[in-house]
């Protein structure tokens, strides 16, 4: 039964776009809409994507369905599958099919893809001559597949080589031909290009290159072609491939505005305000897209604003592409043809078959071309997403994200290759085969959705780009962040960079009330994004905001490190790493009374006493506090430790008082709530024995002063700090330190440790608040100490003294 | 099988979970934004983590160990993770918690 009022969407095109669209409309208000679809296909929404598998023999068309027939039926949506739309009336607001059926509509979706380009040569009629779009295609394809018999493609583009590859694996004698001196012109550059040629004719590929095609040969069924210098080949089957138009036929003869596309706003709206349009038919901001990543941000988008939230926008989008052909690694993103003002950075290693191309405008990146080693190929398109300043990682950046230090998956270069019992994800034993797997059958798209069913790059993270590159392999395009913006969790749309903004903008001083207003979409959020807001209104207003325990993972809330076995770590603070005998001997009696199983001396020059129950934590404290100590926020996402060495106390090679300066260092900074854990170290000359140049803040005293590095980290990946400058005296290496950390507080994302946030804002972002801007820097320094007023109390003294007891103990015991 | 009163509403806080001894082992309270209650023994199917120290979030609690996901309605761990977590009965009258004590061990409800 219909419901009177509920309002009427069809959707023309029951493809990727369509009905992603339709799928992002029901997750956010399911009863908003009467739908129904209009597919000229005959079959349900399938996964055009993997088409090509489908041909190779690699894959089933069962296997590509999207949504199966049970799917419309679940979600009431009407459903005419071999039905062409042949009118739209936008005066009656209805439309019509080519066999007489008519829809009404309260708002329409014009999702009706593209169409593959026939060259206009004679014999294009002729029986044999095939394009490659649907899955029909690949039936007709099959149906005349055969060993040995002879097929050409027109076009070397990626649609067209991965025509060619499937129907050499059927058995077929293939021939490529192309305009272009070397295929792929529109992703690789002509070195690129020539290798991925030469791979594929070792498989048996032929190439006419830089060659036109005239006519097309044969009276009854096709026979060959002709080229224009004259030249004829033979041909029992040829596949066009000579690139797409945007179907805009149905839109434009309903008077809706085209030009190369449907064109729309940023809301994806058509001329006619009731008219959506998304995917391949679309021309949005000049664009027109090929590929479905950013057909799928236009879904989300045009989703939003049919279900009348009317938030989102679509920017455009940057993309990326792969070749979808098994044991060829290729991947492209960008402006990757240098044009005047651009510099090239070129890694070529004959050997080992790799080659790889970046292109670079004022020290960003614009575009990278790379076969045979493509791990490092999302790495890239995020720089060149995020704009990131790349001055710093220059020397390196062509080795790759690995080169910087990766630990964890023994620094595999290349996915293609890979078997598929490789062990991708070493926190959770995932290997690729299992991902790949997953991505086909569970459908997949993102790397949230892969982490989701296989768990892979969901604990440390070190593998996220080997996973993002078999996704990227699997599906030919980066799916990885959509853009710089990347939502916080499933809970929102928001990103971490909105919720500062939205915190200032609307004076929110609760979780939720920034909840409410930022229409989150769960109750009370979750895990990810619970801490990630309490973060965000601790940092916006010191003093003022009251931490939420319940938005604090356990270690944070009890202020102690839980262990495998529930029970808790306790480690003192020992400033600057100084200890005495008295400390030492109040630490050992402690450790002896509470019959401590593990005393550690730990990797930040501290004791750790490991083995704690939960109800002991606050008597232990007690005594810790009684000797002198306060917490080593050896748990926190705070400052954790002042890492020094002697210095010139005792060393011979000592140039400043290194350790005195670490002290004073550490009582500055000690209680500070930060995105991510903080690590500071000073060495007392450029030996450098405290490792300050793996610190998020190091110092290295030299005998004029005190040089700053920042943004270093041990840890996953390891990466040596940048240099930021030079001061004289120890007060200023204090400013320096307060600002700094303070500018980490108030602009990284949470979770983002110094490392990752440099290599995103750029070292030169760094640098202009903190070296160059003496009074924005001054400005950073007093509101650190502000909010290290309120924040230098010590917890554990605390809790010892009773405060959230009901942490530490049972509510009841029964029998 | 009886109810024995274990405390009240509001000695759990809310988004928290307090703990139960019990001869058998500890058992989780778990309250909700919405003030519901929910009780599971405190034991991840994963490896053991205690699940009342997780964050509760909507009729949900993570595991503070690796971040499983465990439904707090059924004991049952989100896909993709598989495993239960035993659930009890609880019931809340004018504020004061009553747990479901079986006389015999009654076994998984685990399905
Ligand atoms: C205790 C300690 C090991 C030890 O016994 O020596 C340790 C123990 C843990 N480290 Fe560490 N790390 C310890 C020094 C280090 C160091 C060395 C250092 O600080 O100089 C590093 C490399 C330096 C760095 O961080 O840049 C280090 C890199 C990590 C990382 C990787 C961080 C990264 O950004 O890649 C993690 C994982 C994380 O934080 O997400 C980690 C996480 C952990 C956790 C907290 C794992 C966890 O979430 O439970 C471990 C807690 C055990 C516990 O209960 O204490 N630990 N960890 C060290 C404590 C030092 C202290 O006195 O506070
Ligand atoms: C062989 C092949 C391989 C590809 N590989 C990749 C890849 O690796 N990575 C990648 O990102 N992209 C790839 N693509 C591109 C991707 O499939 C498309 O970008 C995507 O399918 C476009 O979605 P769409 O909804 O705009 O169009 P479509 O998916 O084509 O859907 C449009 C639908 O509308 C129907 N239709 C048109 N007019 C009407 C009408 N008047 N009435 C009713 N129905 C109508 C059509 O029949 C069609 O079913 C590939 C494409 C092909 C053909
Ligand atoms: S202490 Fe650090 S390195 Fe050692 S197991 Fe724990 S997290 Fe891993
Ligand atoms: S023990 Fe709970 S997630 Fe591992």
């Amino acid at each position: 039964m219909m419901e009177k009022n509920k309002m009427r969407l069809v959707v023309i095109g029951n493809g990727m776009a369509g009905i992603r669209t339709v799928e992002e409309l029901l997750k956010m208000s399911a009863n908003e809409y009467d739908i129904t679809v209009f597919g000229a296909e005959p079959q349900p929404n399938y996964n055009r994507i993997l088409l090509s598998p489908v041909l190779s023999g690699e894959m089933k068309f069962q296997d590509t369905v999207l949504n199966d027939w049970s799917w419309y039926q679940e979600n009431n949506i009407t459903l005419h599958v071999g039905k062409r739309v042949s009118k739209i009336d936008r005066q009656r607001c209805q439309v019509e099919t080519e066999d007489g059926l008519i829809a009404p509509y309260d708002r329409l979706l014009i999702a009706t893809g593209s169409n593959p380009i026939m060259l206009p040569v004679p014999g294009i009629n002729l029986p044999g001559v095939l394009a490659y779009r649907s899955i029909a295609d690949v039936q007709e394809m099959l149906s005349m597949t055969g060993i040995g018999r002879r097929a050409v493609v027109i076009g070397g583009g990626l649609l067209g080589l991965e025509a060619a590859n499937g129907l050499l694996m059927r058995g077929m004698q293939v021939a490529v031909v192309h305009l272009c001196d070397w295929p792929m012109e529109r992703q690789l550059d002509k070195v690129g290009g020539g290798l991925l040629k030469e791979a594929l004719e070792k498989r048996g590929m032929k190439f006419y290159l830089a060659r036109q095609t005239e006519a097309i040969l044969g009276e009854t069924a096709v026979a060959g072609l002709r080229f224009v210098d004259g030249e004829e080949i033979a041909a029992d089957l040829i596949v066009m491939s000579a690139g797409i138009r945007p179907d805009i036929a149905l839109a434009k003869s309903a008077g809706i505005h085209c030009e190369r596309g449907i064109v729309v706003s940023d809301t994806m709206q058509t001329f006619d305000p009731k008219i959506y349009s998304v995917g391949e038919c679309v021309q949005h901001r000049g664009q027109t897209y090929g590929l479905v990543a950013p057909l799928f941000e236009q879904a989300k988008v045009a989703a939003n604003h049919l279900a009348r939230y009317g938030r989102m926008r679509y920017e455009g989008s940057s993309v990326s592409a792969k070749l979808k052909v098994t044991g060829i690694d290729l991947f492209s993103a960008g402006n990757f043809n240098a044009e005047p003002g651009d510099e090239e950075l070129l890694l070529q290693d004959s050997a080992r078959g790799v080659y790889k191309k970046l292109v670079l405008r004022d020290n960003k990146l614009r575009g990278a071309v790379m076969y045979g080693d493509t791990v490092d190929g999302p790495w890239y398109f995020q720089m060149m997403r995020d704009g990131t300043d790349i001055t710093q990682l220059r020397e390196h950046i062509l080795f790759g994200q690995m080169h910087l230090g990766d630990s964890g998956h023994g620094g595999a270069a290349s996915v293609a290759n890979m078997p598929d019992s490789t062990e991708i994800c070493g926190c959770n034993g995932v290997c690729k085969g299992t991902i790949v797997n997953a991505i086909i059958e569970k459908k997949l798209f993102t790397i949230d959705e892969v982490r989701a069913h296989t768990k892979a790059s969901a604990s440390c993270g070190s593998c996220t780009g080997l996973v993002e590159s078999i996704l990227a392999n699997t599906l030919g395009g980066d799916y990885s962040a959509k853009s710089s913006k990347k939502a916080i969790c499933a809970c929102t749309e928001s990103a971490h960079q909105d919720v500062p903004a939205a915190i200032r903008e609307l004076g929110a001083k609760t979780i939720p009330e920034l909840m409410r207003a930022l229409e989150w979409k769960t109750v009370d959020g979750c895990h990810v994004c619970r801490p990630a807001l309490n973060y965000y209104l601790m940092t916006a207003w010191p003093g003022v905001y009251q931490d939420d325990s319940r938005s604090r993972f356990i270690n944070e809330r009890v202020h102690a490190n839980i262990q495998k076995d529930g029970t808790y770590s306790v480690i003192p603070r020992i400033w600057g790493g100084v200890t005495s005998p008295a400390e030492l001997r109040a630490i050992a009696e402690i450790a002896e009374r509470h019959k401590v199983p593990t005393v550690h001396i730990t990797g930040g020059q501290r004791i750790g006493l490991y083995g704690i129950s939960k109800e002991n934590l606050p008597k232990m404290w007690a005594e810790l506090v009684e000797a002198g100590f306060v917490s080593g926020h050896a748990y926190g996402k705070s400052l954790r430790t002042v890492k020094t060495c002697v210095g010139s106390e005792w060393c011979r090679f000592g140039t400043q008082d290194s350790t005195g300066l670490g002290i004073r260092v550490e009582k500055m900074t000690w209680g500070s709530w930060t995105p991510h854990k903080f690590k500071i170290a000073v060495s007392g000359c450029p030996r450098n024995c405290a490792e300050a140049t793996i610190k998020d803040f190091g110092i290295v005293c030299v005998d004029s002063g005190y040089e700053i590095h920042v943004g270093g980290n041990g840890g996953i990946k390891v990466r040596v700090t940048d240099f930021l400058c030079k001061v004289g005296t120890e007060e200023e290496v204090l400013e320096y330190c307060g600002a700094f950390m303070q500018l980490y507080r108030e602009q990284a994302h949470y979770m983002d440790r110094t490392a990752p946030w440099i290599e995103r804002v750029g070292l030169a972002y760094v640098k202009q608040h903190i070296v160059d801007d003496a009074t924005g820097r001054a400005e950073l320094y007093v509101r650190f100490l502000e909010s290290q007023r309120h924040s230098q109390n010590d917890p554990w003294k605390e809790r010892a003294n009773g405060i959230d007891a009901h942490e530490y103990t049972a509510l009841a015991s029964i029998a | 099988m009886n109810w024995i009163q274990v405390g009240r509403l509001e000695d759990i806080p809310r988004q928290g979970s307090r703990v139960i001894n019990t001869s058998t082992g500890e058992i989780a309270l778990f309250r909700s934004v919405d003030d519901r209650v929910f009780a599971l023994n405190n034991r991840c199917p994963h490896k053991g983590g205690p699940l009342s120290q997780g964050i509760v979030h909507g009729t949900r609690v993570t595991c503070p160990l690796h971040s499983w996901v465990i439904d707090l309605e059924t004991g049952e761990a989100i896909a993709p993770d598989k495993g239960c977590a035993q659930r009890h009965e609880v019931r809340v009258a004018h504020g004061v918690l009553f747990l479901e004590v079986k006389d015999q061990d009654p076994g998984s409800r685990c399905k």
